[in-house]
């Protein structure tokens, strides 16, 4: 007997159905499985064969052919376990023909029979719908996440016993083995849900007011930050509470960045969508594929899996300079394409780049009571970053060790929702602003655009020319300090850019070129 | 008379081009047989009873391989004098001391024997303020014609020199390497322009890389040319102390800019006022009493010159400041008064050479002004050069 069974496989985060068929002929026991199949899958025929004997089917001896079409395209992972013992069940008439049909089969299977989580779910589901598919069935650990999808049934099941059952059952009682899972998607939005729990919060940074206000205007204009400071002076701190501040993620971009954490599998049993930005700080000793995606078969890097939120580079100076130089054209064009021999995918990459460095080796520079590093040597550890990297940061700002004193009377400070306020506030401007264009956020205007957008006045444009001959500006430099004006501009809700604007932003202009001279 | 000195140069030059022999015993070779030429001539048993069997079997060796007349020319042609302790030309301050190098090789000048000469050295790494004393320094002896010596180091050494040169003064660099190499090379500009307006010696052969231990020897040099020094910021062990100790050795008078007790940079120079050095302080009486020693040595009668107008403050000054006790209210020539509104005013005034952050100068101003206003403002100083923003955050007062 034959039969097909609907399931899914992932390319990069998209996905594409597989259709898998199933024959059960006589002859000589044996089990073939055909498909451009990796190590994983090929050995899914000992986990389906076992498992269906621990739950009490025995299979007559006889010659099973599986094959995973289409069969050009590479498969992985262990989510076709359970539709290969779906099709085996019935090709071997253990269910009729025809109870399968139209319902998507996603799951590994243990040895003795339960269905364990797979990566993936949310792309292949939504991909299911999209192709019209009603139903689907998929391992009880990653049901909400399945659920998120409209206009599709999503079933979640702990064992194969009671997918046998479902599957054996008439139509109207199929609901009461397992039922349908719907999430509320606007219950995960909800304005008390995105602040609940333990976060941590903006108010307990103490003093760092230039630190807080350089925050800020990034996280309002998504541009990317360096910050410079000593040991212990909260670099970390601030880079953690970033994304506290950043406007909560909209349905649109959660769904993108659960499917990369879904992809990735790192959704956790029972969650359903990703709520919160995503916060990732890789150790500096992270090798280029980790960071930026890819191994023999595609997957997605840290920058991927920053998608949407923060990716903290601490220690910059430490990380490979090659690592770092392979992040300049995800960040230009805010989405990373990986081509290996077993396939090209492409990865979204979003992310806003904050980075935290020392000043110098022993990282008290400029205090030289304190540093006995050498000009060479301060300026041998500020080569280390590289130029091109440098140049896609527009904000920099030196932290402070913060003093014992300043500790002690220890006051509270803004909060995260405060401070978030007005950053969604300048984000509207800026939504307001580029309505029909590519861009989203007052980072993204390259050069050739700064005169349509960051329009300047007499008086400013006098400023800025004073600016540029007496701070030495590059061109680029130049851009940067009109970008940012423009976000503190939108911080401020105002139209049109100011010279305390400008002068605000050439304080945080980065130029490290004058250290340790 | 010409052709024999021109002929002693020649194997002058041969004999201090040779590495593995002290000064010292150029010396005593030289008078054993009476100048380099005898030296060059006399057998190398002679040679041993001043130099070692090694020293002696090196020396067989490179004189093998030497032509004495070519190579001379060859270091005549790229531009490099050799002064003996015979020539008349050669610096009379060094020739006093003690230990006096045997020859020397000069690309450039070498310092005027009538205009006093004074050394400025410092540390490597130095502060701000460190920074502002040299150049100021430099300027000002640079204007009234007093050589500035030092080694060419980075830090306070470069940054007086430069300033002297730029002041249209003279300056000698002493390095500690071969005069035809640039050590460090990040102060080329600086070695060019010694060349040209100045000079560069070393009593080092051609091409001697930049050693550790070539530096002491090289620092009773740079004291031994100087009428007096002076120590801009030394840390409580540095190598600038060697220089002072060689000075005291020489008898040349040692004047220390103070620092405050806070700043780690200065504990040496504090050190030094401590244990009798001159303080540094009043910029006018300094240069005239400069004008005194060099004339004392001389010989010649003490000419007061008319310098009434010096003052630490070179800087920009603003309408409150302009009369400053240290200086009897005047103030040097390439000063400027910029009228700045009060709010900048203020802000100048909590400005210093030590880098502070935007909330020390916040936190010094008792919350007079906002952060953001605070950013403002300092990038107007900025603006106007009255500041510089030395790293990200920090600030310190502008040189003008």
């Amino acid at each position: 007997m034959y039969s097909t069974i609907y399931s899914g496989a992932l390319l990069g985060i998209k996905s594409y159905l597989v259709s898998v068929e199933v024959d059960i002929s006589r002859g000589l026991p044996a089990f073939y499985m055909v498909g451009f199949l990796s190590t994983e899958v090929r050995e899914s025929r000992e986990r389906v064969v076992v498992a269906l004997k621990n739950v009490g089917l025995d299979l007559p001896p006889c010659r099973v052919t599986v094959n995973l079409s289409p069969a050009d395209r590479k498969k992985e992972g262990t989510a076709f376990d359970l539709p290969i013992a779906v099709g085996m069940l019935e090709s071997l008439e253990m269910i009729s023909h025809g109870a399968a049909e139209n319902i998507l089969f996603l799951g590994e299977l243990g040895l003795d029979g339960e269905v364990k989580a797979v990566k993936g779910v949310l792309p292949i589901v939504r991909e299911a719908a999209a192709k019209g598919m009603k139903e689907c069935i998929v391992p009880k650990a990653n049901v909400r996440e399945g659920a998120v999808i409209p206009g599709i049934r999503v079933r979640g099941a702990g064992n194969i016993l009671d997918i046998i059952h479902f599957l054996t059952a008439k139509q109207e009682e199929r609901e009461k083995i397992l039922p349908v899972n719907w999430v509320d998607t606007a219950g995960l939005f909800g304005e008390d849900v995105s602040t609940g729990g333990e976060k941590p919060d903006f108010s307990d940074v103490t003093g760092q007011d230039m630190a807080r206000r350089a925050a800020e205007i990034a996280a309002a204009g998504f541009h990317n930050l360096l910050m410079v400071g000593p040991p212990g002076a909260g670099k970390s701190m601030i880079a953690k509470r970033i994304p506290g501040i950043l406007p909560s993620l909209t349905l649109e971009e959660s769904l993108e960045v659960t499917s990369i954490a879904s992809v990735a599998g790192l959704m956790e049993e029972g969650e359903a969508l990703v709520t919160e930005r995503p916060f990732k700080s890789p150790h500096h000793t992270i090798s280029q594929p980790a960071l930026i995606g890819g191994n023999a078969m595609p997957r997605p890097g840290m920058i991927s899996l920053a998608h949407r939120g923060v990716l903290f580079l601490d220690e910059l100076p430490e990380f490979q300079r090659t690592v770092l130089d392979a992040l300049r054209q995800p960040m230009e064009d805010r989405r990373v394409n990986i081509a290996r021999a077993s396939g090209n995918v492409t990865y979204p990459s979003d992310f806003m780049l904050v980075c935290a460095m020392n000043p110098c080796p022993c990282g008290y520079y400029p205090d030289k009571n304190k540093c006995r590093c050498t000009g060479p040597q301060v300026r041998r550890y500020m080569g280390r970053i590289s130029g091109p990297i440098l140049d896609r940061i527009d904000l920099c700002v030196e932290l402070q060790s913060v003093d014992f004193f300043s500790l002690k009377e220890r006051y509270k400070e803004e909060s995260s929702e405060e401070i978030r306020k007005r950053v969604s506030r300048a984000r509207q401007c800026q939504k307001d602003r580029f309505e029909g264009t590519n861009y989203r956020f007052n980072a993204d205007i390259e050069a050739s655009a700064i005169g349509k957008y960051c329009t300047i006045g007499e008086e400013e444009q006098q400023c800025m020319e004073q600016l540029y001959s007496s701070l030495q500006l590059s061109a680029r430099a130049y851009h940067r300090i009109l970008r940012v004006a423009r976000t503190i501009a939108d911080l401020e809700q105002t139209d049109k850019i100011k010279v305390e604007h400008l002068m605000e932003a050439s304080f945080y202009r980065p130029s490290l070129e004058y250290w340790g001279c | 008379m010409e052709e024999c000195k021109e002929r002693e140069k020649i194997y002058a030059c041969w004999l201090c081009n040779f590495p593995y022999i002290g000064n010292g015993q150029i010396h005593r070779l030289s008078e054993l047989c009476g100048g380099p030429e005898g030296v060059y001539l006399a057998k190398p048993e002679i040679w041993g009873n001043v130099l070692s069997p090694q020293q002696t079997a090196r020396l067989k060796e490179y004189t093998a391989n030497w032509r004495p007349e070519k190579s001379y020319h060859e270091i005549q042609a790229k531009g490099i004098r050799i002064v003996t302790v015979k020539d008349t030309d050669y610096p009379d301050r060094l020739r006093e001391i003690s230990d006096a190098p045997y020859c020397l090789f000069v690309k450039g000048k070498l310092p005027d024997e009538e205009a006093p000469a004074v050394a400025v050295i410092g540390a490597r790494e130095c502060s701000e303020y460190g920074k502002y004393v040299a150049n100021l320094l430099g300027r000002v002896l640079g204007k009234y014609k007093v050589t500035v010596i030092s080694g060419m180091a980075r830090g306070i050494d470069g940054i007086s020199q430069m300033a002297a040169l730029e002041a249209g003064g003279s300056s000698i660099g002493v390095l500690g390497c071969g005069v035809d190499i640039c050590y460090p090379a990040q102060n080329k500009a600086l070695y060019e322009r010694l060349i040209r307006e100045g000079g560069v010696i070393s009593s080092y052969p051609l091409s001697t890389p930049a050693r550790p231990q070539n530096f002491p020897p090289r620092n009773r040099i740079v004291s031994g040319l100087a009428d007096v020094i002076i120590v801009v910021e030394a840390r409580i062990k540095s190598g600038t102390l060697i220089t002072v100790d060689m000075a005291l050795e020489q008898g040349r008078e040692v004047y220390v800019v103070p620092g405050r007790v806070t700043d780690r940079l200065s504990d040496g120079c504090n050190r030094l006022i401590r244990q009798g050095a001159g303080v540094l302080w009043n910029l006018e009486e300094f240069v005239e009493e400069l004008w005194a020693i060099r004339n004392r040595k001389k010989g010649n009668c003490h000419v007061r010159m008319s310098n009434s107008n010096l003052c630490w403050d070179s800087g920009m000054k603003t309408e409150k400041e302009q009369y400053n006790p240290y200086c009897g209210g005047a103030e040097m020539g390439t000063a400027k008064i910029i009228k700045l509104s009060s709010e900048l005013t203020s802000i100048y005034e909590v400005l210093d050479f030590s880098p502070q952050s935007a909330e020390e100068i916040r936190g010094k101003l008792a919350g007079k002004f906002e952060e953001r206003q605070i950013m403002m403002l300092l990038m107007e100083l900025c603006v106007e050069k009255m500041a510089i923003q030395i790293s990200p955050g920090r600030f310190c007062r502008g040189k003008g």
